[in-house]
C-alpha cells in the first residue's frame, strides 16, 4: 500500500520547523520546575478546599430552614369542656394529645409511647394506657408501670389564653424523670 | 471445501459483527475465547476462565450469583413500579393498592416485595457460606469488608423500601427505626453524649439537627420523610450499591478467583 506509507511519512516530517519545546523559552516569565510545584500545590489545596466545601454544603443541604409540618400549638377549648377524672380523646387523632382533668387541674399527655414511639390506647375499664406494640402500660398520670417503656409519657405546655381557652404547645415538653412536671406550665390549675 | 460461505460465517466475519465483537469470527482457540470475555463490558468483570471445581453448587450454593440475579429483578420490577407510584402522603397508599389490584400484572409489586425478602436471605446465606468455607481469609479480606458494606446497603434498601406503601406497618416500622437513630451516641438528640457537642449554651445536636432529622427530613414522620426515603430507595442507595458490587465482583477475580485455594 504505497499511499498509506506516503501519508505516514508526510506527518512525521512536516515542512514547517517544529514549535519550541516546553521549558526552552528564554524569557523570565516562563514556568520553572520550582514554581510549577508551588503552583500545583496551591492548585491541590484549592481543589481539596472546594471539595470539602461541597461536602459541607451537601451535609447542610439535608437540614432545611423551613419545615412544612403541622402547627404545634392549638386551642383546646375551655376548661369546662373537660370532665374531672376522665381522659379526653378528642385531640388524639389530630394532634396526638390526651387532655386529662383531675380534681386540681388539667394536663396534656403526649400519645407517643416512650418505648419506641407507638400510640397506646386508653382503656377506661382498666384505667390505663396500653401500648399495642410491645405492651407498655401507663397510669392515667402518664407514669409507666408495665412493659418495656423506660420512662413516663411526656406532658406538653398547657396555658390559658386571654379569652379563657386552653392553649397546648407541643414544642415544649415536660418529662417526669427530669422533675419537670412541677413546672407551672406543665399543669393548668383550675 | 467450497468457496461459498454459509450465512453464519458471513455474519461472523462481516463488519457489523466484528465491530461489535472484536476478535473476528467464532472463537476457536483459548486465546480467542479469553479475548471475547475481556473485550465485553458486561463480561469483563467476570473471570475469563472458571475452574471446574469453582462452580460446584455443593461448594458455592450459588448464593452470590443469586443475590445479584435477584438484584437485577428488583431493579427492573422497581423501575416498572415507579411508573405508577407517587411518593406523597395523598397518593402513596392508594397507588400501592392500585398497583396490586388494577394495574395489569399486579404481581409486579409482589415480585418486588418478595424479591426484596429473598435478596436479604440470599445475601445472608452467601455470607454464611463464605464464612464457613473460610473464603474471607487473606488475600480476600478486603472483599469480605466490601461484602459487609453490601450487606448493610441491602438492609438499608429494605428499610427505605419498607416505608413506601405508607400503611400502618410501614409508618410504625419507620417510627421505631428513626427513633433508634435519635438515640445514636453523640449524633442523636436523645442519645448519650449529644450534650457534649455544644459550645456554651448553644447545643448543636437538637431535634432539628440530629441523625434522626437527617433521616426523616423533619421532626415527625411526614411528607418529607416519604420523599427522602423514596429518593434514597430508588436512586441514592442503588447508585452506591452498584459501585460496591462492581468492586466486589472485580476483586473476586483479582483475589484468586471464585472459591479457589490461594
Amino acid at each position: 500500500m504505497p499511499e498509506a506509507t506516503e501519508k505516514r511519512t508526510a506527518t512525521i516530517a512536516p515542512s514547517s520547523p517544529p514549535p519550541a519545546a516546553l521549558g526552552q523559552a528564554d524569557d523570565g516569565s516562563s514556568v520553572t520546575r520550582r514554581s510549577f510545584f508551588s503552583w500545583i500545590s496551591i492548585g491541590w489545596l484549592a481543589f481539596v478546599a472546594a471539595t470539602g466545601g461541597f461536602f459541607t454544603m451537601m451535609l447542610r443541604f439535608f437540614f432545611p430552614n423551613v419545615l412544612f409540618e403541622p402547627v404545634q400549638t392549638f386551642r383546646a377549648g375551655y376548661p369546662d369542656d373537660y370532665i374531672v377524672g376522665e381522659v379526653d380523646l378528642r385531640w388524639k387523632e389530630k394532634y396526638g394529645v390526651w387532655v386529662v382533668r383531675n380534681d386540681d387541674g388539667i394536663y396534656a399527655l403526649s400519645t407517643v409511647c416512650t418505648h419506641l414511639g407507638c400510640t397506646p390506647n386508653w382503656q377506661p375499664s382498666a384505667k390505663k394506657f396500653k401500648c399495642p406494640c410491645h405492651g407498655s402500660g401507663f397510669r392515667i398520670t402518664g407514669i409507666h408501670f408495665e412493659g418495656p417503656a423506660p420512662r413516663p409519657l411526656e406532658r406538653f405546655k398547657i396555658t390559658l389564653a386571654d379569652d379563657g381557652q386552653i392553649i397546648i404547645d407541643k414544642n415544649q415538653k415536660y418529662q417526669q424523670e427530669k422533675g419537670q412536671w412541677t413546672d407551672p406550665e406543665a399543669f393548668l390549675k383550675v | 471445501m467450497s468457496d461459498k460461505k454459509s450465512f453464519l460465517e458471513k455474519l461472523s466475519t462481516g463488519q457489523v459483527w466484528t465491530s461489535i465483537f472484536r476478535g473476528g469470527g467464532v472463537p476457536q482457540s483459548r486465546r480467542q475465547r479469553m479475548m471475547v470475555v475481556l473485550n465485553s463490558v458486561f463480561l469483563h468483570l467476570h473471570p475469563v476462565r472458571l475452574p471446574k471445581h469453582a462452580v460446584k453448587l455443593k461448594f458455592t450454593w450459588c448464593m452470590g450469583g443469586l443475590s445479584f440475579f435477584i438484584f437485577l429483578i428488583l431493579t427492573i420490577s422497581g423501575i416498572l413500579l415507579m411508573f405508577y407510584y407517587r411518593p406523597t402522603i395523598e397518593y402513596a397508599y392508594t397507588d400501592m393498592i392500585d398497583l396490586t389490584e388494577q394495574v395489569p400484572f399486579g404481581i409486579m409489586r409482589e415480585i418486588h416485595r418478595w424479591g426484596a425478602h429473598a435478596m436479604v436471605i440470599t445475601v445472608w446465606l452467601h455470607m454464611f457460606r463464605v464464612f464457613m468455607t473460610g473464603s474471607y481469609k487473606p488475600p480476600r479480606e478486603f472483599n469480605w469488608a466490601i461484602g459487609v458494606i453490601l450487606l448493610v446497603l441491602t438492609l438499608l434498601l429494605s428499610f427505605t423500601g419498607y416505608l413506601l406503601p405508607w400503611d400502618q406497618l410501614a409508618i410504625w416500622a419507620i417510627a421505631v427505626g428513626s427513633n433508634m437513630a435519635g438515640a445514636t451516641p453523640l449524633l442523636g438528640a436523645e442519645g448519650p453524649g449529644s450534650a457534649l457537642l455544644a459550645i456554651g449554651d448553644i447545643n448543636f445536636i437538637t431535634k432539628v439537627s440530629d441523625a434522626r432529622f437527617a433521616l426523616i427530613g423533619g421532626r415527625f414522620l411526614g411528607e418529607a420523610t416519604l420523599l427522602r426515603f423514596y429518593v434514597l430507595h430508588c436512586i441514592g442507595l442503588p447508585f452506591i450499591i452498584m459501585i460496591f458490587m462492581a468492586v466486589h465482583f472485580w476483586r473476586i477475580r483479582k483475589d484468586g478467583g471464585i472459591s479457589t485455594p490461594v
